[in-house]
């Protein structure tokens, strides 16, 4: 059996301005597919029926100016999505396509966790850049933060469209399709309605009795990662930021040097040339902590993915939650059928206070009370049978969407620090150069 | 002895560095006015103006040969400064270092000698030296004090460094053809304690060196009127020199706070890995391999650090003191040209007795060119071991910065070694399956 291993650069679409990806390994037959269960490129494969068919790329950033909501002038950014169909690769077709606001596609992230709370959906790219190690790529406007948010979108929609649930959404495929309406269309779905309020969801966190232990160990673990890859994108930012300075200031050495050989006879041209390289060991950091971010940036969709892995729990303990509610009340209410029956009331009540101050009740009033219950525990027995297959559909989704996240994650961030080791080698081996190069300079001092 | 940051990193350091370090971080690259300060202290032996010292040049002749010596090859006085022990008297506490001589020149009754000397005692030394020898260089001592007052004189740090220092001053003398053979010197070698100090007593008294200096401040108050060019030429030389050689002291300084500072987070980072590893399990693996490797490139930058501050640093600061000593040498022989220039003018003018004047007058011309041979001499010889010293600096660092890239090179290729081969064991099961 071979197969067509696609590499991680091709779902992660970190590797330049006009990368597109393409997911499309055709060669399978469904029963090698069934024999592949657990290979977890299948689970993609299965997933890219969209990607079967179409190559999707955020290909380009732009400045608009418009008013906004409280009509005032503002400047944002668009990006272009361009679609186009996998068998025209080869001619110049033009793609198909369409500009969009981030503002956009949050919306559509938000519309996808409604709508699918079983998934743990992928995070869009920073709004605002926060975890910086050079000053002046704080700024919205910055074009390399532009153009990492470029990249981080178009990684976003890859994982929704490789995603084997979310692929099949109609509002994605619209939001890649059809410029204009998509809002409309993705507020008629009235998801917003659906939204959980934060305040339910806090207060069942609270108050939950028997969540599936497995999500609470999720939970903690999703807590974990976030403070410790907080942590270490921190780090990597402080020390960004001083190997920035030791680099920059052997700049100094090049113009020392080259002013220093004009009155030096033997040791003037060594001097000069040594002074070239140290400008260009000043100058070669650039490009070290330029590819260094987009390790950072992997990193970041990981610490951002752990909300998303938060939200499945708390949707779970919701659930739950919902289920202990009407299970409790299911219980209630028999107790109140068998007190009602049996004439004890065993636990205090108000009704038992009353009874004992204002007299028993009538047979027709108890008999009628007891009509009431029995709808009433039938309706209960009903709403418990719903919510546990409520439940248990969600738990049963939701993990297999979490074994999906956990593989992809421990694949990606292999990926990712083998990466990050490649870069260090690169690093390495420019420094020697430079170095020999300066020694050779030296030497003819 | 431990070394913390604090030690070396302080604001307290010997060189000024600029304090708003923080503003040149960005713009280095267009920062053509990388500040030079002028050092503020000037050292007390450059005021010395000891010209009048009757120094005939036929007592030249029984001293060493004037010529270029081959360095190493007919070194025959080997001297080592070393095992710093401190002293505490009633008045005072200070530091004595064992100076261990060994020589097989005939001037010296043994061919070993070993004493204990204080700083005070270099400082002694010099002074003679440069009285003795005005228009020589003399390699510069380390600074008396250090200059924006650092607390601890005798920190651990301090004390090694200057040590280092010394030893290279006496052994510079002791490769020096004029230098030397001086009887202070070898004074300076053998003596003990209580013979230096009775040996110290001699020699003219302070009021005698009042008077000297006194004369020469007027002297080189008046100027000198006919330098040759090559002198102004050398003066120009030796201006440019000083300002580079600061420069480079400074941006040297500058990059091993940088390095520091990077080393410092660098030690935070790997942690974080490790801490990581914790909460993961396919991952755990691949993230404590990460740490590990950050943590060894750390132990390399840290030597990469040492290095620089051990071999780099110490030789520009020697050099921007020698720009010092030169400066002073120039003025000196100034002076002595000066004065001979004032006697001249005066024959034409006063009224005074001609032929005493004129007697006088031959002396101060036979010194000025004595003083001008020996500055010229010198010079060359000075020059050469500059590029000898600045070359083998530059060169050592050069390597030791190809060397530790090479070692962090090894670390991070062993680890992805490590990892390449665990998907090929993969591919391996997919194909027997």
């Amino acid at each position: 059996m071979r197969q067509q291993h696609t590499t991680q650069e091709d779902m992660m679409a970190d590797s330049g301005p006009k990368e597109v990806a393409v997911i499309g390994n055709t060669d399978l037959t469904s029963a090698e597919l069934d024999n592949n269960i657990k290979n977890t490129m299948v689970e993609i494969e299965k997933g890219t029926s969209l990607l079967r068919k179409m190559e999707i790329s955020v290909a380009e950033a732009e400045k608009r100016t418009g008013k906004n909501t409280v009509n005032m002038q503002e400047i944002y950014t668009v990006y272009l999505i361009e679609t186009r169909p996998v068998d025209a690769l080869t001619e110049g077709i033009t793609p198909d396509s369409l500009w969009r606001r981030y503002s956009e596609f949050e919306l559509l992230r938000n519309y996808l966790l409604v709508t699918y709370p079983f998934v743990v959906v992928a995070p869009l790219p920073e709004k605002r850049a926060e975890i910086v190690w050079h000053k002046l790529s704080a700024d919205n406007m910055d074009p390399d933060f532009v153009e990492r948010r470029r990249v981080g979108l178009e990684n976003f929609l890859l994982r929704v469209a490789s995603h084997p649930v979310l692929c099949n959404d109609n509002i994605f495929y619209i939001f890649l399709t059809e410029e204009k309406d998509w809002k409309e269309m993705v507020y008629e779905t009235g998801f917003q309605a659906k939204a959980d309020s934060r305040l339910k969801a806090v207060n069942a966190a609270f108050r939950v009795k028997n969540p599936d232990g497995r999500f609470t160990e999720l939970k903690h673990y999703s807590d974990e990662l976030q403070t410790v890859l907080s942590q270490l994108l921190r780090v990597r930012a402080r020390v960004a930021d001083r190997l920035y300075g030791v680099y920059k200031v052997h700049g100094n050495y090049g113009r020392v040097f080259s002013e220093w050989s004009a009155i030096e006879k033997e040791m003037g041209d060594g001097l000069q040339s040594a002074g070239h390289h140290m400008d260009a060991y000043a100058a070669s950091v650039d490009d070290i902590l330029e590819e260094e971010e987009h390790y950072a940036d992997q990193l970041k969709e990981y610490l951002f993915y752990t909300d998303a892995l938060r939200a499945v729990c708390r949707k779970h303990e919701l659930t739950q939650f919902e289920l202990e509610m009407v299970a409790l009340d299911l219980a209630c209410k028999k107790q109140q059928k068998e007190e009602l029956v049996t004439g004890t009331v065993r636990t205090f009540s108000l009704k038992g206070m009353t009874s004992k101050l204002f007299g028993q009740e009538t047979a027709e009033q108890r008999e009628a009370k007891l009509q009431v219950l029995e709808q009433q525990l039938e309706e209960g027995e009903e709403a418990v049978k719903e919510k546990n297959t409520e439940s248990d559909e969600f738990v049963k989704t939701a993990w297999v969407d979490i074994e999906r996240f956990k593989d992809q994650k421990d694949r990606d961030l292999k990926e990712a620090l083998i990466s990050y080791a490649v870069m260090q080698i690169s690093m390495c081996k420019k420094g020697i150069q430079v170095w020999t190069n300066a020694k050779e300079c030296f030497n003819k001092m | 002895m431990s070394r913390t940051i604090d030690d070396v990193v302080s604001p307290t350091q010997t060189n000024t560095i600029p304090a708003d370090i923080s503003g040149q971080m960005l713009d280095l690259d267009e920062d053509d006015d990388f500040e030079v300060f002028s050092k503020d202290s000037t050292l007390a032996d450059g005021s010395m103006f000891n010209a009048s010292m009757q120094t005939s040049p036929g007592s030249m002749v029984n001293q060493c040969k004037f010529e270029e010596d081959e360095d190493g090859d007919s070194k025959d006085i080997f001297i080592t400064v070393d095992n710093p022990e401190s002293h505490v008297t009633a008045i005072e506490t200070f530091i004595t270092y064992r100076v261990l001589t060994k020589t097989t020149r005939s001037e010296f009754d043994n061919s070993e000698y070993e004493v204990r000397r204080r700083y005070q005692d270099f400082h002694w030394l010099k002074g003679k030296l440069e009285e003795a020898h005005s228009t020589l260089i003399v390699h510069p001592l380390p600074e008396k004090f250090v200059v924006k007052g650092m607390v601890e004189r005798f920190n651990g740090d301090f004390i090694e460094t200057r040590r280092k220092a010394l030893h290279k001053f006496l052994n510079r003398i002791a490769d020096h053809p004029i230098l030397s053979c001086s009887e202070d010197f070898k004074v300076f070698l053998s003596a003990q304690a209580w013979e230096l100090t009775t040996y110290k007593k001699q020699g003219p008294g302070f009021l005698s060196r009042m008077g000297e200096t006194v004369r020469a401040v007027a002297n080189s108050v008046r100027g000198v009127k006919n330098r040759p060019e090559e002198f102004t030429a050398i003066q120009e030389y030796v201006e440019d020199f000083s300002n580079k050689i600061s420069s480079l002291d400074k941006v040297t300084q500058r990059i091993v706070k940088e390095q520091k500072e990077y080393l410092e987070e660098l030690k935070e980072y790997g942690p974080t890995y490790t801490l990581w590893s914790g909460s993961e399990e396919e991952l755990a693996e691949q993230l404590k391999g990460v740490a590990g490797c950050i943590e060894r490139c750390c132990q390399e930058t840290e030597e990469q650090v040492g290095h620089l501050s051990d071999t780099l640093v110490p030789v520009l600061h020697e050099y921007v003191l020698c720009a010092e000593t030169l400066k002073a040498v120039l003025r000196r022989r100034d002076n002595i040209q000066a004065e001979f220039e004032a006697k001249n003018e005066a024959l034409a003018t006063k009224k005074v007795d001609r032929d005493a004047l004129k007697v006088e007058i031959d002396k101060l011309e036979d010194r000025v060119e004595w003083a001008n041979n020996a500055l010229k001499g010198d010079w060359v010889r000075w020059q050469r071991s500059m590029r000898g010293d600045l070359k083998s600096a530059f060169l050592s660092t050069a390597e030791k910065n190809v060397d530790y890239y090479e070692k962090c090179l090894a670390v991070w290729e062993t680890f992805l070694l490590s990892q390449r081969t665990e998907p090929s064991e993969e591919t391996d099961r997919d194909n027997t399956s």
